[in-house]
């Protein structure tokens, strides 16, 4: 046993070094090895984790927010294992461990941060039993790989059934996440915007239903997609009195906002913008506050946290260039509330890509409301990407005629076009695969 | 001062509105309004009462499992008027999950499930999902046309003497085996292909607008000509890249 694990972990690392030289960044391929080497690599090493264990799941903002309760932990001199870089199945959480122990298959770590895919958790829990598991949101995403929402949600129960003593830290102002949290003996805490924040009513596409019983349900105030305080006239199910309250959010600079628990309030600001930035960052200082049992110090680490690759990304290249991934409806709705944030004129860059990592069907730009694009004082419009005639047609329904858009055949000639405009600040709204290669561009041509 | 229009009816769109079938709505609205016809849309949500009267033209999307059991419910209570509606040569078009719904039977989670019976038709539940970009021939318009989809289903679809909506290029259809895709009875187009289906074939969406016309003034009406370019190119774009995949 002890010679397999350890194999496993030579082989891993050793295949984590050849797909850096050969500039990858993926990390599923030694994953892949490992287990195969040793089917218990994960189990044998999450064991040796010393404190707790902490899994963040959900549709949108998984990386950030996993990512930041690993920087918080790190900064009160914790030993931490991390899925940084997002590879968020079965293998990349076996790449995390391997990296980190040694090479006699001994693991030095107090915590381990794991992002873990929704579809995936039901594949790790018989390995890894963690002791929190954090749901973001439940969205929409990649039909053609994860299936219909209720597939997801099915997969998520029959993971936690696999764990029975994982407490769960959720989205309380989602309908979807928050159903986790009701008919179980688990220990279950809430996170929720408890304001009216002024959004309008968004088209709610998940959600819109009753989990239990069916009917509508009905709104106090929403926030965004199915976000918001959500009641059930019918059977009674609504939002929780949340143990992690959120209010006086402020978004007209930056965003700030006020936490309290446990009667004690603490304020939040930071100089990106996004309404889902909320989420991540209440929901990474729960979290962090559950697991190490106390409050901490999370300004310094904040005002470091570099925003993940493609997250509200900005570049300088003579003027700002903001980057953001939007992949699927409800990334994208988000994105486009940012964009209208900000009143100076822009130009603004879309663009599509169908690889493997994006998901082969698109139809989900049809459920994208770039109808609101027209308030968003827009001057040169680039679209751009391997589904560019798509977005187009979809961009022409949406009133912006095909004169109105210039479609670039290359990402390199599309960023090219948008810096050189005269806007005062540019933004690109890019899928998956898009934003590595629009991120080493803009690199490239910040650095000149 | 063209006065002529058309009202679309949209079936549960607050159950079935998975793929983007929202484009195949705007599709219509907008080439109906390009022209300068008039168009309304109604929608009609689960438990609010249905009607089709005054309608011309009805979408019925695609939704999950559970989203399609409801619907049926919420359908067979409304059979008889939806297959009034379908003899008087209203126009249906039916998608994925829709389209399993017009049938005699269709499967979820290994229960059969009875369907509107509006045509003869069947569904099974296959074991592997059919998942992919689609290239169809249809006939229905006189002419062979190429149409592009995607296709997301598990259900096998057999049609019995009903005549296809079209051939299978490229991709699985309605089963995976006999090569046909969807189903056409009178002016009922049932089909699997999303993609949206009619923003990439706007002489799809143009053929029912044009039957939707036919059946309210009794003559066709001159749709003309748009610029269609985006429309040509994406469809170029996906004909290209799909026809021939493997």
């Amino acid at each position: 046993m002890r010679i397999r694990l350890i194999l496993a972990i030579w082989a891993c690392k050793i295949g984590i070094s050849l797909s850096r030289l050969l500039g990858k960044k993926g990390t599923s391929m030694p994953g892949q090895l490992a287990l195969k080497i040793c089917p218990e690599v994960l189990s044998l090493l999450s064991k040796q984790v010393t404190k707790e264990i902490i899994v963040v799941c959900g549709t949108n903002g998984k990386t950030t927010t996993n990512n930041l309760i690993a920087s918080f932990l790190r900064a009160q001199g914790m030993q931490v294992v991390c899925n940084e870089l997002g590879a968020n199945m079965i293998w990349g959480v076996c790449c995390a461990f391997a990296e980190k122990a040694d090479i006699l298959g001994r693991l030095k770590a107090d915590f381990a941060c794991l992002e873990i895919d929704e579809a995936s958790a039901v594949k790790v829990f018989p390995h890894v039993k963690p002791n929190l598991m954090v749901i973001t949101n439940l969205f929409r995403d990649q039909l053609d790989r994860y299936g219909e929402i209720d597939t997801t949600v099915d997969l998520l129960r029959q993971a936690l059934a696999l764990s029975p003593e994982t407490k769960l830290l959720l989205n309380g102002d989602d309908p979807l996440v928050a159903q986790f949290g009701e008919k179980t003996d688990r220990i279950c805490y809430f996170m929720a915007v408890d304001e009216d924040t002024g959004a309008e009513v968004d088209d709610i596409k998940e959600g819109r239903f009753c989990v239990f019983c069916g009917e509508p349900l009905q709104y106090a105030y929403y926030h965004y997609s199915q976000l918001g305080k959500f009641h059930c006239n019918s059977c009674g199910y609504g939002r929780r009195q949340p143990d992690f309250r959120v209010f006086n959010v402020q978004q007209s600079q930056g965003l700030s906002f006020v936490l309290e628990h446990n009667e004690k309030q603490e304020e939040f600001s930071v100089c990106y913008r996004g309404f889902y930035n909320i989420y991540n960052i209440a929901l990474s200082y729960g979290a962090t506050t559950l697991v190490l049992g106390k409050s901490f110090d999370y300004q310094q680490v904040l005002a470091n946290y570099k925003p993940q690759i493609g997250r509200m990304e900005e570049f300088i290249v003579g003027k700002p260039v903001i980057l953001n991934l939007a992949k699927n409806p409800a990334g994208f709705n988000q994105a486009i509330s940012t964009v209208l944030c900000d009143e100076r004129e822009k130009d603004l860059l879309l663009a599509v890509n169908d690889y493997a990592g994006d998901g082969k069907d698109i139809s989900w730009i049809w459920d994208v409301d770039f109808e609101r694009l027209h308030q968003g004082n827009i001057r040169n419009l680039i679209v751009t990407g391997i589904r560019a005639d798509d977005l187009m047609l979809r961009l022409k329904h949406a009133g912006f005629s095909e004169d109105r858009q210039i479609k670039c055949s290359n990402l390199e000639e599309a960023t090219q076009r948008l810096v050189s405009g005269e806007a005062a600040v540019c933004y690109a709204l890019v899928n998956y695969t898009v934003v590595f290669s629009m991120q080493t561009i803009l690199k490239e041509m910040e650095g000149k | 001062m063209e006065h002529r229009s058309l009202t679309i009816g949209h079936l549960f769109p607050d159950l079935l509105n998975l793929y983007g079938d929202r484009g195949n709505i705007l599709t219509l609205q907008n080439r109906l309004l390009w022209r300068g016809f008039g168009v309304e849309t109604v929608t009609f949500e689960k438990d609010t009462p249905l009607s089709f009267e005054g309608l011309d033209l009805v979408f019925l999307g695609g939704g999950s499992d559970r989203e399609q059991l409801l619907v049926c419910q919420q359908l067979h209570r409304y059979r008889e008027e939806l297959a009034k509606f379908v003899e008087s040569g209203g126009v249906l078009v039916a998608v994925c999950s829709g389209y399993q719904l017009l049938g005699r039977t269709f499967q979820s989670h290994g229960e059969i499930i009875e369907g509107l019976s509006l045509l003869d038709i069947y569904t099974e539940e296959g074991e592997n999902r059919f998942i992919g970009n689609v290239v169809i021939t249809t006939e229905i318009m006189g002419t062979p046309l190429q149409i592009v989809g995607f296709e997301n289903h598990s259900g096998r679809t057999y049609i019995g003497n009903h005549a296809p909506f079209g051939q299978v290029i490229s991709g699985s259809g309605n089963n995976g085996a006999d090569g046909t895709c969807g189903v056409v009875y009178k002016n009922v187009l049932g089909t699997y292909l999303h993609g949206p289906l009619l923003p990439k074939n706007p002489q799809l969406a143009d053929y029912l607008l044009q039957q939707a016309f036919m059946r309210k003034y009794g003559e066709p009406v001159g749709l003309i000509s748009l610029h269609d370019r985006a429309e040509q190119e994406a469809h170029a774009y996906a004909l290209n890249r799909f026809l021939h995949q493997s």
